[in-house]
């Protein structure tokens, strides 16, 4: 097999109880009571790390999360293909709902879903500031 | 990487069913469906082309208890397997836990099961991950087809486990014959893989 092959591979990683407890409070600070209605930090394979919502919110967010990662995914390798390094903006616009992907670090997905009652542009700070504190406690 | 909520007490993990195209996974996940309805709480996704045939993938989210203190979810996907569908396959493979590999029995399938095992193993590398090392269970599907030749199971074990030497079985997804025998089998491999995490 040589070694072009990671030893350790299939279970790698956990994170402890205190950081997700911290994520939580950023997702609930930052952007939950900014009046976003549901937000999710998943991983690229589709699992879900950290959910927080408003309280209204009745999504199937394990069916959200696998897609939402493989629609990133999907999304990323069409920007390989034609020649950019990344989409900086994934964001999908509905009447009510709007959905907005962010990526955090080279692991993690942050995705929020809102209405009308937030601005895309604020949303889109609001989202920076999150992952910035997000990826202090994840590189730790 | 299935991923470990240690303040939860929940474990996420990805098994993947993979194989030649029209060999039976998206079948065996819907056979899945059905049986254990009254377990699994949303609806199963699925992204297909209008032929009916798996574009994306199959999703099915499956509670399967407590294993070690821990609720285990296993997160079923299907992968397309038609060869032109390889860019979109390989995204479904990352952060993979388990494979079923789902082969066709049926006789003039036998060079695309060998095929689909290969780029199984080449897609697996481009993750850096090794087949041998992936928790991973063959299925031979379609056994009871009765109008068409069928290998034999000694020609399948010799063509696709001669050197992978995994767990196999006979089934029909059809019928649901060894269907959940083929899953609880990849779940116990897969835990099995993640006890190092869960102690």
């Amino acid at each position: 097999m040589g070694s072009n092959y990671d030893d350790y591979s299939f279970s790698e990683f956990a994170l402890g109880q205190e950081q997700l407890d911290r994520i939580e409070t950023i997702l609930q600070d930052e952007l939950v009571e900014s009046g976003v209605h549901s937000v999710l930090l998943i991983d690229l394979a589709g699992n879900i790390i950290a959910h927080r919502d408003n309280g209204n919110c009745d999504h199937d967010v394990y069916s959200l999360a696998a897609l939402a990662s493989a629609n990133f995914a999907a999304v990323d390798t069409m920007a390989k293909i034609v020649g950019e390094e990344e989409f900086s903006l994934l964001f999908h616009k509905g009447e009510n709902e709007n959905i907005h992907f962010s990526k955090v670090s080279n692991e993690f997905l942050l995705i929020t879903i809102f209405g009308k009652k937030v601005t895309l542009g604020l949303l889109r700070l609001k989202v920076a500031e999150a992952i910035d504190k997000i990826n202090k406690i994840v590189q730790k | 990487m299935a991923f470990v909520n240690m303040k939860s007490k929940e474990v996420q993990a990805k098994i993947v069913f993979y194989g030649p195209g029209r060999g039976g996974k998206t079948t065996n996940l819907e056979y899945i469906y059905g049986k254990f309805r009254e377990r699994i709480k949303s609806e199963m996704v699925s992204i297909k082309t209008h032929g009916d045939r798996t574009l994306f993938f199959d999703f099915l989210p499956f509670d399967i208890g407590k294993i070690m203190g821990y609720d285990v979810k296993v997160q079923l996907y299907t992968v397309p397997g038609q060869v032109k569908y390889d860019a979109t396959r390989k995204l479904v493979l990352k952060g993979v836990d388990g494979i079923v590999f789902v082969a066709d029995s049926q006789v003039e399938q036998r060079k695309k099961n060998v095929l689909a095992l290969k780029n199984l193993q080449d897609n697996l590398a481009a993750y850096k991950k090794s087949i041998f090392k992936v928790p991973l269970v063959l299925q031979y599907n379609k056994r009871d087809l009765n109008d068409v030749p069928l290998l034999p199971v000694e020609v399948m074990e010799k063509d696709l486990n001669s050197q992978l030497k995994v767990p196999s079985f006979e089934a029909s997804a059809v019928t649901g014959h060894n269907v959940v025998p083929t899953l609880k089998k990849i779940i116990s491999a897969t835990m099995a893989s993640l006890q190092n995490v869960l102690k």
